[in-house]
């Protein structure tokens, strides 16, 4: 069961919190990742000292600051800037946990749909929230193009009402798909090489394929984990952007 | 060996066929929904107060105190810049006023003894003129006098010469007139 490209999804309960309607909560390990990646960005953000030339830590914490804000100014403009706390806890959120994820043994938090839903759901509802508080029936603007013919109109509208409620689908399943399909991916790759290295010193040079693609999988996953993240953040902006400014 | 092989890729296949069977695929196991959600609420909750509460309001005023810092500076520097422009341009005017009354000095200066050169020249010239009309005149009168002595001389010549060749005392008027045609012509 080693050899399992879909076993280090598994979820398993560390220890029970209690039941809601008859549902056990439990402490699983996803749960202990999610904290951890918690952990991690308080270290990082906190833990630098704060001075005038920043040290190594110190940077790491100012760039992904300086990094978030100016994807929210450049997509969402400055009134997007309201924003700046949940798009970078959702940012470094996905960042960190997908990093944390790569290293070998360890579980991926945003593997699971469950997990990317949630997100998505919560960038939806903002903006929707949001939007319709903001602008009011004006928020309904974002459905209608403008300079569009009046006899394409309702087509145009349709679709866009369409896109609108599966905006949050794709914004999940993308992450999702990504994290999940280049970790089974790494995980059978991996395991072709102690497949090959069982078999012996023929298998030894065999299992060099397998190894080296291992080896550039990993460095594109490193890359994927990165981009995931911003990808996410940049269409959280734009969904944003679409509550702060509707009607294009 | 080629058990291990075989039976690795029986379980890949198994999984992949069945996933949702008998093990069922992990991310789709809906026991396990209410977990993560309650953790990933409480993780994430926990989260946006950490970074909207401590994380950026930190980073961002050592950013900002940066900002300010370096903008001080920059303002200190021109300012610092603007005075020594200022320090040179007065130095030069200084300069440039100094070397006009310097010139000015020099002008009036020259102008003084030129005039007093002038006066003195002029003076001199006067009392030149002055003592050149009088030797002109000395010399006018002595010339009339010798004029008049040559007249005489003339005159008495002439009786004399007159005398001589004819033995006859001339008549004196007759003497003058002829003494004056000759000194005439």
């Amino acid at each position: 069961m080693a050899a399992d490209p879909i076993h280090q999804f598994q979820i398993t309960k560390l220890f029970s919190l209690g039941h809601i309607g008859g549902q056990e909560i439990a402490f699983t390990n996803s749960s202990a990742y999610m904290f951890a990646a918690v952990g991690i960005i308080a270290i990082l953000m906190l833990a630098p000292s704060r001075q005038l030339v920043p040290g190594r830590f110190q940077s790491i914490a100012e760039l992904s600051y300086e990094f978030v804000a100016n994807m929210i100014r450049s997509t969402a403009g400055k009134e997007g800037l309201k924003f700046f706390p949940l798009v970078f806890s959702l940012f470094m959120f996905i960042a960190v946990s997908n990093l944390v994820g790569i290293i070998p043994y360890t579980f991926t938090v945003s593997s699971h749909l469950i997990v990317t839903v949630t997100l998505a759901m919560l960038v939806f509802l903002t903006v929707l929230i949001y939007g319709l508080s903001k602008n009011g029936l004006k928020f309904f603007k974002l459905f209608v193009p403008s300079g569009v013919p009046i006899y394409i109109l309702p087509l145009v509208v349709f679709i866009e009402v369409i896109s609108f409620f599966l905006k949050p689908v794709s914004h999940s399943v993308r992450l999702f798909a990504n994290m999940l399909a280049g970790h089974i991916a790494l995980k059978v790759f991996a395991s072709f090489i102690a497949m090959l290295g069982a078999i012996g010193v023929v298998g030894w040079f065999g299992a060099v394929l397998p190894l080296g693609l291992t080896i550039a999988l990993t460095a594109l996953e490193l890359l994927v984990a990165f981009l995931q993240a911003y990808v996410f953040a940049i269409l959280t902006c734009i969904y944003l952007n679409d509550a702060i400014h509707p009607g294009h | 060996m080629a058990e291990g092989h075989g039976d690795a890729k029986g379980a890949t296949a198994h999984t992949a066929a069945d996933g949702g069977h008998k093990a069922p695929f992990p991310p789709f196991q809906k026991e396990t929904f209410a977990s993560q959600l309650v953790s990933l609420t409480i993780a994430f909750v926990a989260l946006y107060l950490i970074v909207s509460k401590l994380a950026l309001p930190r980073v961002g005023g050592v950013i900002e105190e940066r900002q300010k810092t370096i903008e001080g500076d920059l303002a200190a520097a021109q300012k610092l810049k603007g005075e020594s422009d200022e320090a040179l341009k007065a130095y030069e005017a200084e300069l440039a006023g100094a070397r006009a009354r310097a010139q000015a000095i020099g002008a009036e200066t020259r102008e003084k003894l030129n005039a007093a050169a002038e006066a003195e020249r002029k003076t001199l010239e006067e009392r030149l003129a002055g003592k050149l009309a009088d030797a002109e005149k000395t010399i006018a009168a002595t010339r009339t006098a010798a004029m008049g002595n040559v007249r005489g001389i003339a005159s008495e010549a002439a009786a004399a010469i007159v005398q001589q060749l004819a033995g006859v005392q001339p008549d004196s008027k007759v003497l003058d007139s002829a003494v004056n045609a000759s000194m005439k012509g």
